[in-house]
């Protein structure tokens, strides 16, 4: 048994944050249904990353609607949303990222529907909160991550603003969000009480950082400081970071510099023996190193450094890793398919339960899809009066 | 206000960052959050700082991850020890720990053992790379983790190598990802009354991260990512203007939008680049640079009013100083400050959760070490 199993989820997001913790809640057993908009549904659906597009629809969509439902409705015909009104009332969460006000608007705001099921956890995403000058801004990953200051933390001093390479402040508002909804809901299990869940995307991305921003407030307010090369923590000394070798990379993450110079042959490193210089000459010790890994391959780094229990790794593209052991064994991949059969990889929930794999073999909802079920199932035949 | 854990107990055996961080997240949310350390060191974390600072004796580090819990010393290793956790853990609603796969095996603690003293335990568990295969034993760290990952090659330009995140990203979502584990379990067990094992890893959680860059992967015939080879760019799968663009006197950062109409606005001109809608992709790395030139002619301020007067997508790029100097950035309350005795203060993030229309405050602070032990004891009648 699923945790979640018998729970009924109606999830009116779009794009990834709210999306992204409505598919955590449907590997947790919940029924997901999307709720998208006539003609056009979630614009994610055509949202195209990289140009790939897998059976008329965007990679990103199928990555993050598996495992789910669609109910294609106009939200402006009375009609429909009676129907929705229905489902909501037979539901036990529903999640909507909409900017400020759009629910008030369309009258699925948080009163409305805890009037019509007083016991439904209700959870929302916005950008900036619900009030104040940015509430109409739009909540988009690149610029949460700018106006965060989290740009200031990955690459090297010179590199300027770097980005993380990922929606990660869209993933962790999603993260937060299930969260929230999880804990009313065992909640509600146990008092049969409703809950109001909010969570913006600002307020998640201070808590992806929280060590630095913590360290910031209580350090006088000085900025982080990136090393010069191979940085990959602006609050951490050498040898923190990735380094190239003679065949590729090699990431090392602690051991004492004298202790590493002695292990890797490398006397200029012996020198640095006082703990803090691993931090305060970083630079230094960094420039030294970095020229001393590119004479020897990562596999003959590895062979020194490892018997010593020094904390170092090969760096791997996907490939590589895909091809290691240490990967299959995990079982990572899953293969879905959608109702005409299309099918396709992705990766399965990362959480295990009783030893479980959250796999499904589900794939995404063709828009509207579910309609007719949907109907038959739980409206009754007042409401269609067509 | 009522929370939703409260009344729950939770022992965590965790120390580091993954597991501390998901019992933070579950003592924001009402739970008790007792923290059962080594004694004399206690968890590694409170000698672990960043730019030394420390607060007392314990880094600022440990009282970030760590705030709005007790601690309570016993040595794992001491049969009289272990008799009275034993007795704790019977008590328990939760347990999480993060040793290495066999510890708590040996020690009498795993998951097949405590069901015998509590068989309604949910029993969670953080690893770096799962229980088996070969790397089960190899240290779960975070930039190691990252590093097998693929995740490397997805930020800043190709010509600099593998970029790890500049921050222990495999750790804080993976402790995500267990709190999220814990709650769906108590809700299990509200049900069936039975124990719950939750399995999480730093490995399988930075894989959740790339979710929907390894799915692109996986249909587009194994095909690696590609970042631009221009300063500046955001992301490997998305085409130009995604990026940030010095202006005279700071950076802005673009999102994605309809390159014809923002190089209009801007009074950019690409019609060499651009000839159909795919050229945004294929000639991604000329137009960002193309783009950076103009940029560069402005303040951003006149960029971003001009832009957003648009309705284009863009953000002056901000450090922690200018960030946290936004009204936004009070208004919605993202920091607290713990109280320490002595009159001494420390500033911290609350929990970035609202429930019910209120910010989930907590204004204790990190525990000393062994602090809560004899209290615990008495109330728990541990002898």
């Amino acid at each position: 048994m699923r945790p979640l199993e018998d729970y009924l989820v109606i999830d009116f997001s779009q794009f990834l944050s709210g999306p992204s913790a409505s598919l955590r809640l449907a590997d947790m057993g919940a029924r997901v249904i999307k709720i998208e908009r006539l003609g056009v549904g979630d614009i994610c659906r055509t949202l195209y990353t990289s140009n790939l597009i897998m059976n008329g629809e965007s990679s990103v969509f199928h990555a993050i609607n598996r495992n789910k439902e669609s109910f294609e409705v106009d939200l402006k015909s009375e009609e429909d949303c009676e129907m929705v009104r229905e489902l909501l009332k037979k539901a036990d969460v529903m999640i909507h990222n909409f900017r400020p006000g759009v629910m008030e608007r369309l009258g699925f705001d948080y009163p409305a529907v805890s009037a019509l099921n007083p016991a439904i956890v209700y959870g929302e995403i916005s950008g900036y909160g619900t009030a104040g000058e940015w509430k109409n801004k739009p909540g988009q990953d690149l610029l949460l991550q700018s106006v965060t200051g989290l740009t200031s933390l990955t690459g090297n001093a010179d590199s300027g603003p770097v980005a993380m390479g990922l929606s990660i402040i869209d993933m962790l508002a999603g993260a937060h969000l299930a969260q929230g909804i999880l804990a009313c809901l065992y909640r509600k299990a146990v008092k049969n009480q409703g809950g109001f869940v909010q969570v913006s995307m600002m307020e998640s991305a201070y808590d992806f950082q929280f060590e630095t921003i913590t360290t910031f407030m209580n350090d006088g307010g000085s900025l982080p400081e990136r090393s010069k090369q191979n940085n990959a923590n602006a609050y951490l000394g050498a040898p923190y970071g990735i380094y190239q070798t003679e065949n590729g990379y090699l990431a090392l993450a602690m051991g004492s510099i004298p202790q590493l110079g002695n292990l890797l042959g490398c006397e200029k490193l012996e020198e640095y023996v006082e703990v803090s210089e691993a931090f305060d000459k970083r630079d230094e010790i960094k420039a030294i190193l970095a020229s001393h890994l590119l004479t020897q391959t990562t596999e003959k780094w590895l062979s020194k450094l490892e018997p010593a229990d020094i904390w170092c790794s090969d760096v791997l593209n996907w490939n590589a890793l895909m091809a290691h052991d240490g990967f299959k064994v995990l079982n990572m991949i899953q293969e879905v398919q959608m109702v005409d059969g299309y099918r396709y990889e992705t990766t399965r929930c990362p959480i295990r339960i009783d030893g479980e794999l959250l796999t499904s073999p589900k794939g995404s909802p063709k828009l509207g899809q579910d309609n007719e079920k949907i109907i038959k199932e739980f409206i009754t035949h007042t409401t269609i009066n067509a | 206000m009522n929370r939703p854990l409260e009344g729950l107990l939770v022992l965590e055996f965790c120390q580091f960052l993954a597991g501390p961080s998901a019992g933070l997240k579950l003592a924001d949310l009402g739970a008790r959050v007792i923290k059962i350390e080594r004694p004399q060191t206690g968890d590694a974390c409170r000698s672990l700082s960043i730019k030394n600072l420390f607060v007392d004796e314990d880094s600022l580090l440990f009282h970030t991850i760590n705030r709005n819990k007790e601690s309570y010393t016993a040595d794992l290793k001491n049969p009289e020890d272990l008799a009275k956790l034993k007795k704790l853990i019977a008590k328990a609603d939760v347990m999480t720990h993060n040793f290495r796969p066999g510890v708590m095996e040996k020690i009498g603690l795993d998951y097949a053992q405590v069901q015998q003293i509590n068989p309604k335990i949910i029993y969670g568990m953080v690893t770096g790379y799962g229980n088996e295969g070969p790397w089960k034993n190899k240290p779960g760290q975070d930039l190691l983790v990252q590093s097998v990952s693929g995740l490397t090659f997805l930020s800043g330009v190709d010509t600099d190598g593998p970029v790890p995140f500049g921050l222990s990203v495999s750790d804080i979502m993976c402790g995500n990802h267990l709190a999220q584990g814990i709650m769906a379990a108590l809700i299990k067990r509200a049900k069936t009354q039975k124990s719950v094992l939750v399995e999480v890893s730093l490995l399988e959680s930075i894989l959740d991260v790339q979710f929907e860059v390894i799915t692109t992967y996986l249909n587009d015939g194994g095909k690696l990512p590609d970042r631009s080879g221009a300063k500046g760019s955001a992301h490997a799968y998305l085409s130009a203007p995604y990026g940030m663009y010095q202006t005279q006197d700071g950076y802005i950062a673009m999102a994605m939008g309809n390159l014809p109409n923002i190089c209009a606005i801007i009074r950019c001109d690409i019609s060499d680049l651009y000839v159909e809608a795919g050229s945004a992709f294929e000639n991604r790395d000329k137009l960002i640079l193309r783009l950076a030139e103009t940029f560069k002619q402005d303040l951003t301020a006149n960029w971003v009013n001009l832009l957003e007067s648009n309705g284009i997508w863009c953000a002056e790029v901000l450090n922690y100083q200018t960030a946290t100097a936004l009204s936004t950035y009070k208004n919605l309350e993202i920091e607290q400050q713990l109280e320490l005795g002595n009159g001494k203060n420390i500033k911290t993030t609350v929990s970035p959760i609202r429930l019910d229309k209120r910010k989930l405050f907590a204004a204790k602070a990190a525990p000393k070490l062994g602090f809560d032990t004899e209290s615990i004891n008495r109330e728990f009648e541990i002898k």
